[in-house]
């Protein structure tokens, strides 16, 4: 009985649980330390819990609907409602729950590890509070069927965003991150308010699917989609719009940053979702794929070079992710660009996709780690310039052999989980255009070239003086690092299974945008 | 001709604050007079989402004492109340790292808040 309930109704726990564990923590953090990090620990499992298990029941059983408000939540037109659905959906199909697995695993691997690292900082009940809700809002994008709901979210994860940033005042520049990309959210936000306005002033329709079923692409409409897609591509950390992430990502506690990256790729999935499913057939599939495509080129090639003459390790990480992110468009912007060809749609477009959404979830593990392990050594070491670190494989070897798998991997080095989803970006994208197939292997190159180097900064060399109390991290770091390791490690030495069961599915739902829309209005 | 540019002088409106809100954070160079910009941005966009809402002879469904004829889905004021919460929000953290950053830096001038960079 309690099983079906909680099975019914996964999809406003998946809201409910964060936000019930973010605003009870003020609470439970007078009761003391132990008392809190157990109130941590029990949130963070809850919330992961929950989100895969509605990402198997989606994978097991098609697109999840829940209605809020509704006598029967999981029946999208109810007899009230008038043939349209007034109501807020929540429309959680095999993308959706992509995103979900993604932040459930991530979520909870930094939850565990903030546990030690924040650990001599003060003011945790408002820390933790502030990433629930992060949590919270990212789960929100990613599930909602409602564009109005899509704009909440959003600013419930920029502003839980911001506020992280700016959590460690650092005389003031994490302050000054914090507000640039408060201020840039805020501004991006407005503009995706605004296209909302444009398109309920057209349709008289916030739900996802049946905007898309009414959308005729009047001169309005063109400039909602510049008005949503821009944003977005900000959000996502793009090049030309990145130039928020370096310093958000530098100044942010090292859990938040690898979070940071999950609620950027939140981002990615709602440009995806409008160019997709909102406008779907209505765009010319050459114009906004080879937009996607020249986004990709840009940030992978601009985001690779600010990053090799860095000297902050996480600025430099901060660049790399700018230029992963480019993989990801580049992978989809293909499978956009051939969408209306089915013959090379089958031979090449679902495989770059597929490549693209794979890296999405390798990127946010083997990033992940990466930061975690950047905030490892500055956790023990205090510093995180290359210049004056090195010779910390002495004494940290496990942060070591953690930062060896996370270097690899977004080297695309195998059998590490980054090659695995390059893999399937090169081939599919060399009978697109061998071209950008190329330009996309020297770029990794030249990210083996920079992570050797901070390796070899960071890790390598004699034992220094001035690092002679440096141990191990505490466990609950190590513990943190090791469960996204363990992602990296097993995406790479097994990817058929991943990309089979949770990347085909997605890729497909993608693509079906009429099915989408069948889901809510019963294929009309 | 008079009733149908009364009813398109809220969308002047929206477009002469979303000029002015952005004019604003363009050429200020204090963090405070910025926020104000973004404010004034914040009130053009309500009120566009507003005056989307306006159906002419139409009436709101409150079923008390009603008068015959249509009524309006009230879901772009719902939003509205909304996005003024999230506004209020945002000010209000914006304003405090302005604080924040004035103690620490003695200036809220933007072009001398610059530690960050590269």
């Amino acid at each position: 009985m309690m099983d079906t309930f909680v099975m019914r109704h996964l999809p406003a726990l998946l809201i409910a649980v964060p936000l019930f564990a973010a605003f009870l923590m003020p609470i439970v953090g007078g009761a003391g330390r132990v008392v809190r990090n157990a109130w941590v620990v029990l949130g963070a499992l809850a919330t992961s819990a929950v989100g895969l298990a509605l990402a198997w029941k989606v994978l097991a059983t098609g697109t999840v609907l829940y209605v809020f408000g509704a006598a029967a939540p999981h029946v999208p037109l109810p007899m009230d409602s008038g043939g349209i659905p007034i109501r807020i959906v929540f429309q959680i199909d095999a993308l959706s729950a992509l995103m979900v697995v993604i932040a459930s695993l991530s979520s909870l691997g930094i939850t565990i590890y903030s546990l030690a690292a924040e650990s001599r900082q003060s003011g945790l009940e408002t820390f933790y509070a502030m990433l629930f809700l992060l949590i919270a809002g990212v789960l929100g994008m990613v599930s909602t069927g409602d564009l109005f709901n899509f704009f909440v979210f959003l600013e419930i994860s920029s502003l839980a965003g911001a506020a992280l940033v700016a959590y460690r005042v650092d005389n003031g520049v994490a302050v000054e991150a914090g507000l640039k990309y408060a201020l840039l959210s805020t501004l991006g936000a407005l503009a995706v308010l605004t296209a909302i306005g444009i398109l309920i002033g057209q349709y008289n329709a916030l739900n996802l699917a049946t905007l898309a079923s009414r959308l005729q692409f009047t001169t309005l409409d063109k400039l909602a989609l510049v008005l949503l897609a821009v944003p977005l591509a900000m959000k996502c950390g793009a090049v030309p719009m990145h130039f928020w992430t370096p310093d958000s990502y530098t100044t942010a506690p090292s859990s938040v940053t690898a979070f940071l990256v999950v609620s950027s790729q939140a981002s990615l999935y709602g440009l995806f979702r409008i160019l997709f499913t909102l406008y779907g057939p209505l765009l010319s599939w050459a114009t906004f794929g080879w937009f996607l495509i020249v986004l990709g080129v840009l940030s992978m090639f601009v985001g690779v070079t600010m990053a090799i003459p860095q000297k902050d390790v996480k600025r430099l990480m901060a660049y790399h992710a700018v230029s992963q992110t480019g993989y990801m468009l580049l992978g989809v912007g293909v499978g956009l660009a051939v969408l209306g060809n089915p013959d090379a749609l089958a031979k090449y477009g679902r495989t770059a996709m597929a490549g693209g959404l794979f890296h999405i979830i390798n990127h946010a593990m083997y990033k992940g780690l990466l930061f975690l392990t950047a905030g490892a050594v500055f956790y023990r070491a205090g510093t995180r310039n290359l210049n004056k670190l090195g010779g910390l494989g002495h004494d940290m070897p496990w942060t070591m052999v953690c930062f060896m798998i996370g270097a690899l991997a977004i080297a695309g080095v195998p059998p590490f989980n980054g090659f695995a989803s390059k893999l399937l970006i090169y081939e599919s994208v060399f009978r697109f255009s061998p071209f950008l197939s190329i330009i996309a292997m020297i770029v990794s190159i030249l990210t083996l070239a920079s992570f050797v180097k901070v390796f070899h900064s960071m890790f390598l060399g004699p034992r220094r003086a001035e690092f002679a109390a440096v141990r191990e991290v505490p466990a609950p770091m190590l513990a943190g690092m090791a469960l996204l390791a363990v992602f990296v490690v097993a995406a790479g030495l097994a990817p058929q299974p991943f990309v089979d069961r949770l990347i085909q599915p997605a890729v497909e739902a993608l693509v079906d945008r009429a099915g989408y829309i069948a889901a809510i209005l019963g294929g009309i | 001709m008079t009733s149908r540019l009364l009813l398109a002088l809220p969308y002047f409106t929206v477009v002469v604050l979303i000029v002015l809100g952005l004019a604003v954070m363009l050429s200020k160079r204090n963090v405070v007079k910025i926020l104000m910009g973004l404010s004034l941005m914040e009130s053009a966009v309500n009120l566009f989402l507003v005056a989307t809402g306006y159906r002419h002879d139409s009436v709101a469904p409150i079923f008390t004492n009603v008068p015959a004829g249509p009524m309006a889905l009230p879901t772009v004021q719902a939003l509205t109340l909304t996005s003024i919460v999230i506004g209020v929000a945002t000010s209000a953290m914006m304003l405090s790292f302005a604080m924040v950053i004035y103690k620490k830096y003695g200036t809220t001038d933007i072009q001398k808040i610059k530690k960050l960079k590269g």
